[in-house]
């Protein structure tokens, strides 16, 4: 599929939060907006996942074809696969609260 | 430079009339050719006014008819959704998309499970379309309800700002598209997409008038084309969406001077001894049980007869039992529909609206090609108003005289006497051999008549006649006109029966004198005979008694000679000869 980024394998699952994100990046060749978004992105996993998560970063401009498949109109466009349900945040991801929302992580980053 | 200039605006306007033929029935006539092609055209309505309807058989025939392979984005429903849709349309969009005619492309948009934070396009929306376009080398695309982005998409301006630059990439890339879009509040589309959609604009509408629905389209707008900008009915049923050519206002529909019977000898005498026109309207109107539709009846087996097709569409019987009734006058159909020849095709006027039935109407002319349409009756169709009716009617004529078909129309009248004549006056014009058909009451019956009230170009009989159905057909026979009566049913039979009686008395009459003549000529010629006989037996004695005269002559004369042979005579041998000289001779 794309291309990993940072994060860990699976097996790194083993501090107990509880939380293992699957994360997708759908980006279209080097825009801004696409740069800008993969930034704020590793920027934010850093912040606030800790290591749990899995981040794909899908280029549409040279696999067109897996646009579909998650439905994906604006770009950039960050999924949540897992866990489901599927959310999807739209935008270059600048709002780090918004991001932390659009992933259903507020409570337990508020608990932090 | 002038006319450098004039000559550059000329091409612009021969590549901007290029139009991209739709395969829809009736709309590429509409529009005289099509949609714009390489552009975007608009079709907008309300909900199920038909928009996608419209979009999915523009793309399927570009497919399967202009082999132009197209792209079908859809915002709405899914591809399954649509396959199932539009496969009762006999569309097999999964086979077209096997066949690499038709990419099938489904855009969700679920907006309860999208965030927005900071700026994004929508770049996949354009990748996918590239994508969809590239993989068939589509020429056509349908964007099936584009504005359901902006429920899913919270900055409209930017919404804007992309939908202008997806249909200049399709523009750029010579895509012929057709875009559907809601009926707004006093607008044409709610999101207002007609301000990025210049070229044509096609409303779609439907609307619900006593009980009975009609669609109608409109081209609002076709930039560069003359385009009729009337309402124009169109239909979706089973074999997908057509459009109603609209009625040619030019009346130059060629004629035929070819003459086709009625089915009834009688009918056909009071026209001219020939019957109608080919490609005639014929109306026949009068009151209940008047004979109409034996005469309809009649006349469709006269054209299978004579091995042409006929449409029949009855109104208000079932074909079974339109059929079995007719048998009871020594007509049976049933035989001419097995052979393929009639064509028995019955629904409730009420069913749908006029628009409907026309287009039915239309079709089916279509598939059987007749040459006679029958419809029985013609004023079940006068649900609506009759200004309705009339502009059907006239469509509908034209139609089949543009075909050459013989229209022939019953008309049931509910008056009496004159107005009848009156309210039918509205399609009086329409037509061109009016029989009017009435009971007459008199002496406890009622009796049928039947005139000729018009029949263009023709001397047609101004006789009412009396019309006699039996099991063997229809008569038509003169009614009695005596001293200031008309005479029809048992007292026209009374009165024939009297007028027979006198005649046969008179004929043996005549015969007996004849028969006294006979005799006095044979007595006649008797005695000419016998004086005849006479006559012969007196010549013939006259004939003797010449003879014997002639031969005593004869001895007479010969006695002389021997006379003078006995006298001794030198010139004996002239003697004879010269009888009067002897005698002088003698005395010198």
């Amino acid at each position: 599929m794309g291309v990993k980024v940072g994060g860990k394998s699976r097996k790194a699952n083993a501090n107990g939060s509880g939380r293992y994100l699957e994360l997708r990046l759908y980006v279209a060749g080097q825009s801004p907006k696409s740069l800008a978004a993969l930034a704020n992105l590793k920027k934010f996993c850093a912040e606030h996942l800790d290591g749990q998560y899995e981040l794909q970063v899908i280029d549409l401009v040279k696999t067109p074809q897996l646009a579909q498949n998650d439905q994906i109109l604006a770009i950039p466009t960050l999924v949540r696969k897992l866990p489901a349900p599927m959310r999807k945040i739209i935008g270059d991801l600048s709002d780090s609260a918004r991001v932390l929302v659009g992933l259903d992580l507020r409570d337990k980053a508020g608990a932090e | 430079m002038m006319r450098n200039n004039k000559n550059g605006k000329g091409s612009l306007r021969m590549k901007r009339l290029e139009k991209s033929p739709t395969g829809i029935a009736g709309f590429d006539e509409v529009t005289k050719g099509g949609v714009p092609k390489g552009r975007p055209t608009i079709v907008c309505g309300g909900p199920g006014c038909g928009k996608t309807m419209f979009a999915l058989e523009f793309l399927v025939r570009g497919a399967t008819d202009f082999n132009e392979p197209g792209v079908l984005m859809t915002f709405e429903e899914t591809s399954e959704e649509m396959s199932k849709n539009v496969a009762s349309l006999g569309f097999d969009l999964n086979k077209l998309a096997a066949k690499k005619k038709l990419v099938l492309e489904y855009v969700r948009i679920e907006p309860a499970e999208i965030q927005e934070t900071g700026e994004y396009d929508l770049e996949g929306l354009f990748i996918r379309m590239r994508h969809a376009v590239k993989s068939i080398g589509a020429k056509r695309v349908v964007l099936d309800t584009l504005e359901a982005i902006f429920s899913g998409f919270s900055n409209t301006g930017m919404l804007r700002a992309e939908i202008r630059r997806l249909f200049r990439w399709l523009k750029d890339h010579g895509l012929t598209t057709v875009v559907t879009a809601e009926k707004g509040e006093g607008s044409l589309t709610r999101y207002g997409l007609e301000e990025y959609v210049s070229d044509c604009v096609i409303f779609l509408d439907h609307r619900v008038t006593e009980q009975i629905s009609t669609r109608r389209m409109r081209v609002v707008k076709y930039r560069g084309a003359s385009h009729v900008a009337d309402e124009i009915p169109f239909l979706i049923d089973e074999r997908g969406f057509s459009v109603l050519p609209s009625s040619s206002m030019r009346l130059d529909h060629e004629v035929s001077n070819e003459r086709i019977s009625s089915g009834v000898k009688d009918l056909d005498d009071m026209l001219e001894g020939k019957g109608f026109y080919r490609g005639s309207s014929i109306l026949i109107s009068g009151t209940a049980g008047t004979g109409k539709s034996s005469m309809a009846a009649l006349f469709a087996q006269e054209t299978c007869r004579n091995g042409e097709r006929c449409l029949y569409i009855a109104l208000e019987e079932s074909p079974a039992q339109a059929m079995r009734n007719m048998t009871s006058i020594g007509i049976d159909l049933e035989k001419h529909v097995r052979k393929g020849l009639l064509r028995f095709e019955a629904w409730r006027p009420t069913q749908s609206g006029l628009e409907m039935h026309l287009l039915q109407i239309h079709k089916l002319v279509e598939q059987h090609k007749p040459a006679t349409v029958i419809i029985d009756p013609l004023t079940s169709l006068m649900v609506s108003s009759t200004d309705q009716l009339h502009s059907m009617l006239m469509r509908l004529i034209d139609f089949l005289k543009t075909q050459q078909i013989t229209g022939f129309f019953t008309a049931l009248t509910s008056g009496r006497n004159k107005e009848i004549e009156e309210t039918d006056v509205g399609i009086s014009s329409l037509i061109d051999t009016w029989i009017f058909a009435r009971d007459v009451e008199l002496n406890g019956e009622r009796n049928r008549c039947l005139h000729v009230l018009k029949s263009r170009g023709m001397a047609n009989s101004n006789q009412v006649r009396e019309f006699l159905m039996s099991k063997e057909g229809i008569r038509l026979v003169p009614v009695y006109v005596g001293t200031g009566t008309v005479l029809t049913g048992s007292a026209r039979v009374a009165q024939e029966a009297r007028e027979r009686a006198e005649s046969l008395l008179r004929q043996q009459t005549t015969q007996e004198q004849e028969r006294v003549l006979t005799g006095k000529r044979k007595a006649l010629e008797a005695q000419i005979a016998a004086l005849r006989s006479q006559f012969a037996q007196e010549e013939a004695r006259v004939t003797l008694v010449k003879q014997q005269e002639e031969q005593r002559e004869r001895e007479i004369s010969q006695g002389m000679l021997e006379m003078v042979g006995l006298r001794g005579g030198a010139r004996r041998g002239k003697i004879g000869a010269r009888n009067g000289k002897m005698g002088v001779e003698h005395g010198s």
